[in-house]
Order: structure tokens, then C-alpha cells, then sequence
């Protein structure tokens, strides 16, 4: 789905251009204007309007309640909450991302393709789901319940069970980047590294990390963006403990439910800054990759 | 099992061991314990968990919803994807760029600014409601929500597909006398068949298990519009752990059939862009 498609061809004409100007590719100028018409308005109404509502809906009660309810000390530790939970879960998945597309690239072996099916089941679990299944592990009834109540060690309604939770649905991310692109670069620029006398350590650094530093940062943006707004299965697992277990998409969700829109929708307006920032970078790395050509789409 | 001629490079026990014990840890034992604990269940106690009417009806309206939502999108997801490739307009780059949106947007921000557009007193709520149409806090809610959540898959489905069909075909339908609404109709939308049902699976999928930006918009009323996920959620607050993990085990089974049929679609997809180019 991150397909980093690029828009310019070989020559540096855009796309569209060239299908403007062949007549065979070219549609009537009606069909243009509604099809063109259609799919902006469908834009508009489902992309457009809820992004723009959410920074209205911010400052309509003016600047001071809008600073006011990011500078009360509920949000801020939901602020802190969430940074945490990404700094944590984010290198996680970093590490797991790169050492899972270097086995799987690199090498041969059986069940590869059923390997890279189950890295990206997360995505197809609902994050209900993926908040329930460390319930049933850690929680007061599950697995290791009684042992962890024994040794005073609190998982779930506490941070550690946000960080799984968070862990689990943003598992994909680096490793589903990585591995096409990794894939088509194959293996002889770092075989020529050991030739010449690079030690492993050596060969990763100087060969393969400038490799793939664009595809990683395009992963880590994506899966740091989904850390911090994940709602569904942290609304599991935090227990919703104002000032402790609340991240700023629980706090969104408290303040609505208590009435208090003005202050929802100045933190949703943060985490809405987040997305466009995501976006803004994404499209930035894309574009820059497109520009070297050394990225590959991936499908 | 491994081929030894290609294992030169180091650090294929290391990469190969973690991968495998973090997918492990993180992933596969956690959701495990989901058929674990469902297979303790007797078989009337997990029947009665599934079919309990209230959890039947959520069942409907979560597949529902999320079948018409991947539909539309499959509509309006082409005409965005074609305008993106075929024509050139001012702001195409920042449409392009802000497709992606509902993948970045956190779910709860999506859910609340969309009940404040579609509420009674809304920017659009206020002038749909004299009309007779509600849309917050009802199933039509819940489907507005699930066409935000899934427009993207289409799109970025459907899109590189689009860019990478040669021109020659459609030059070569036309010299042989086609009109251009033939082409597109026999031409064109078959070579996209494959991409825009990928879109549709991945929609879909993606829709029955979301959460976040649906339940503010659809006043979860038993019965009428509460979605699967919730009622996992419901039982877990009344401490009946079965009951969720019961529905859960359904939902899970579902998505992996799902999972399997896209993966078959991807291959598909695949294949006909190689044969198309």
C-alpha cells in the first residue's frame, strides 16, 4: 500500500502529460471533466472536511482554551505517555524490522513466503484483538496472571501492556519496507565488502545501512505515526487511568466523553499536525527516492 | 534446508533466530491464547457466545457496512486513482499526497471530527438532517466512518497498476477502430480487475476490524448499531473473558481466510501485470 510510486518519468515529464497528449490515451473532454469533478468532490468531502473540522473545532472556543487544554497536566503526561510508548516500541520493531529482512533477503531457505505472511498478520488482526490477546496472557485471569500478581509486577492497565499492545499493531511496518527493497539489491554489493576485507560489523555500516536508510526512515515514520495514535487495542490494555495510563488518543477520548469538546479536539489537533507531518516527510522521501532512482515501488 | 553455496554473508543464524523468536513473543503465542483459552470453552458455551442474537446483529452490521464501504470506495477509490495518473490539474501532488490520510490519522481524531461534521448541528449534519438523513449515531455512521478508513487501500492499489500499463494497448485498441468508452470498458478496466479487487479485499478486511473511528459516530445501540469489535470490548468490561474471546476467535478465523484470499488476489495482481506489460 506505500507504494512509492513515482510521478515523473525517465525524462522527467510527468505522467499525466503523456497520457494527456496521446490521442489514444487521451479521454473526451467531458468524461475528463466529470470523472475529474467526481473524484475531487469525493476528496473534498472524506479526506478534506474531517482534517479541516478537527482544527475548527480546535480554536472555535479561541487561542487560551486551545493552550489551555494542551498545558493542563492530564495532557501533558498523556503527551509524555505517548512519547514514551513510541521511543520504546518504534526501535523495537527497528531491529526486528532489519534482522528480518536481512535473513529473509539474504539468504535462502524454506517457508520464506510463509514467514513474510505471518510478519504481516498484525495487520489483519483488529486492534480490539491484538489489545485482548496480552489480556489473556498477562491479565489478572490469564496465563501468567497469579505469577505476576505474586511479584507485584502490573502488565496490563499499566505501561508495559501499552507497549505491547503498541508493539503488536505496528509489528509490519520496517520489516514490509525493508524486504522488497532489500530483495531487489540482492547480495553482491555486500559479498564484494567481505572480499575486500570488511568484517560483518563493517559491511552492515558502510554497505548496507546507505542502502536502505531511505526505505527505514520511510518505515520508522509510518510505524512511529501508527505508535503514537493507536487507540483500539491501547484502550484494551491502559485500564484509562487519568494521568498514569492514558495516551493522547484515550485523552481525546475521555475529554469527548466528558462533553469537553474545545479540549478533545485540541489534543486530536496535535496528533492531526503528527499525521501531516508524516505525510509531508513521506512524500519527501518518496519524492527523493524517486529523484536517485534507487528505490524500487514496493507493490 | 538451507542453501549452503549462498550463505557467504554473516549473520544469517542471528537474523533468522530473532526473527523468529521476537515473531514469536510479540505475535504468534500472544494470539494463540486466543484459541487456547476458546478451545476450554464446552461447545453450547462457545455456541451460545457466537450466536447470542446481539452478538448475531453486530456480526451484520460490521460485514455489512464493511462490504458496502469497500464497494464504494472501489468506485470513487478509481476515479481518484485515474485523475491521479491520467490528468494533469493544479494541487494533484497535495491530493496525491494527502490520500494517505486516513492511514496516518490517528483512528479517534478520524472518529470525532467526523461525528462533528455529521452531527445534528454540524457543518454537513445541519443541512442533512432537515432532509431526513442521519447520519451520526446510526449504522450510516458507521459507514461513512469505514469509507474514510478504507479509501486509501483502493487508491494505492489501484494507482501503480494504472501507471504501469503501457499506452501500445490502448493505442492498439484504438487503431483497430475501438471508441475510447470500448477501450476503457474492454480494455483498460480488465487489466485493472485484479488490482481493484486487491483493493476491495484489503478495504474490507481492514474495515471489520476497525474500531477507533467508528464507535464515536455510531452511538453503539444494541441490536441497531454496535459493531463486532465493541461487543469484544463489552464483554471484557463485564469480566466475561470467554464471551470476548469467543467473538474474537470468529473475528480471527474470518480475517485469516481474508488474509489467504488476498494473498491469492496480490499473486493475481502480479501475474496479469507481468502479462499486461
Amino acid at each position: 500500500m506505500a507504494g512509492a510510486s513515482g510521478t515523473l518519468d525517465l525524462r522527467g515529464r510527468s505522467a499525466s502529460a503523456r497520457f494527456e497528449e496521446n490521442p489514444a490515451t487521451r479521454d473526451n473532454p467531458w468524461a475528463r471533466r466529470i470523472i475529474l469533478a467526481t473524484s475531487l468532490a469525493f476528496f473534498a468531502l472524506f479526506l478534506v472536511m474531517p482534517l479541516a473540522a478537527v482544527f475548527v473545532e480546535a480554536l472555535r472556543r479561541g487561542l487560551s482554551v486551545y493552550v489551555a487544554a494542551l498545558t493542563e497536566p492530564d495532557a501533558l503526561s498523556a503527551i509524555k505517555l505517548t512519547l514514551i510508548v513510541a521511543a520504546v516500541s518504534v526501535p523495537m520493531n527497528l531491529v526486528f524490522g532489519i534482522a528480518a529482512a536481512w535473513a529473509i533477503t539474504k539468504f535462502d531457505f524454506k517457508g520464506k513466503q510463509f514467514l513474510i505472511t505471518l510478519i504481516d498478520l498484525p495487520f489483519s488482526v483488529s486492534p480490539v484483538i491484538a489489545g485482548l490477546v496480552f489480556v489473556l496472557v498477562f491479565g489478572a485471569q490469564g496465563w501468567f496472571g497469579p505469577w505476576l500478581r505474586e511479584n507485584d509486577i502490573k502488565v496490563i492497565f499499566a505501561v508495559p501492556g501499552i507497549v505491547l499492545a503498541t508493539v503488536f499493531v505496528t509489528f509490519p511496518f520496517v520489516a514490509r519496507e525493508l524486504i522488497p527493497l532489500m530483495q531487489a539489491q540482492g547480495t553482491e554489493e555486500e559479498e564484494a565488502a567481505l572480499t575486500l576485507g570488511a568484517t560483518g560489523w563493517q559491511m552492515f555500516r558502510r554497505v548496507t545501512l546507505p542502502n536502505i536508510k531511505w526505505a527505514l526512515l520511510y518505515g520508522v515514520i509510518l510505524c512511529n505515526a501508527r505508535a503514537m495514535g493507536e487507540f483500539g487495542a491501547v484502550s484494551v490494555v491502559s485500564g484509562h487511568i487519568r494521568g498514569l495510563t492514558n495516551t493522547m488518543p484515550l485523552h481525546v477520548e475521555i475529554l469527548y466523553n466528558e462533553y469537553q469538546f474545545a479540549a478533545a479536539f485540541a489534543v486530536a489537533s496535535l496528533l492531526a499536525l503528527l499525521a501531516l507531518l508524516t505525510l509531508a516527510l513521506k512524500s519527501y522521501i518518496e519524492w527523493r527516492t524517486a529523484q536517485q532512482g534507487t528505490v524500487g515501488d514496493t507493490p | 534446508m538451507v542453501g549452503v553455496q549462498r550463505r557467504i554473508l554473516p549473520g544469517f543464524g542471528l537474523s533468522l533466530g530473532f526473527t523468529l523468536a521476537y515473531l514469536s513473543l510479540i505475535v504468534l503465542i500472544p494470539l494463540s491464547a486466543v484459541f487456547l483459552k476458546t478451545a476450554t470453552m464446552s461447545a453450547g458455551a462457545l455456541w451460545e457466545a457466537i450466536s447470542a442474537p446481539r452478538v448475531v446483529a453486530t456480526y451484520r452490521l460490521s460485514f455489512g457496512a464493511s462490504l458496502l464501504a469497500a464497494a464504494v470506495n472501489v468506485v470513487f477509490g478509481l476515479m481518484l486513482a485515474w485523475s491521479l495518473v491520467r490528468y494533469s490539474f493544479p494541487g494533484r501532488k497535495l491530493v496525491d499526497a494527502l490520500i494517505d490520510l486516513p492511514f496516518a490519522l490517528p483512528t479517534a481524531v478520524a472518529g470525532i471530527s467526523l461525528t462533528a461534521l455529521y452531527a445534528k448541528n454540524g457543518w454537513l449534519g445541519q443541512y442533512l438532517e432537515p432532509l431526513g438523513i442521519k447520519i451520526a449515531f446510526t449504522p450510516t455512521g458507521v459507514l461513512v466512518a469505514l469509507i474514510f478508513i478504507g479509501l486509501p487501500f483502493v487508491v494505492r492499489t489501484v494507482q501503480p497498476v494504472l501507471e504501469d500499463l503501457e499506452a501500445e494497448v490502448e493505442e492498439a485498441a484504438a487503431s483497430l477502430g475501438a471508441s475510447r468508452w470500448q477501450t476503457v470498458i474492454r480494455v483498460v478496466l480488465p487489466a485493472l480487475l485484479p488490482a481493484l479487487l486487491t483493493g476491495f479485499a484489503l478495504a474490507f478486511a481492514r474495515a471489520v476490524g476497525e474500531y477507533g473511528s467508528v464507535i464515536f459516530i455510531a452511538g453503539n445501540l444494541p441490536m441497531v448499531s454496535e459493531i463486532t469489535p465493541l461487543i469484544i470490548i463489552t464483554k471484557l468490561e463485564q469480566y466475561d473473558y470467554a464471551g470476548a474471546t469467543a467473538v474474537a476467535s470468529v473475528m480471527l478465523v474470518f480475517s485469516f481466510v481474508l488474509l489467504l484470499l488476498i494473498n491469492l488476489l496480490q499473486e493475481w495482481t502480479r501475474r496479469s501485470a507481468r502479462k499486461v506489460s
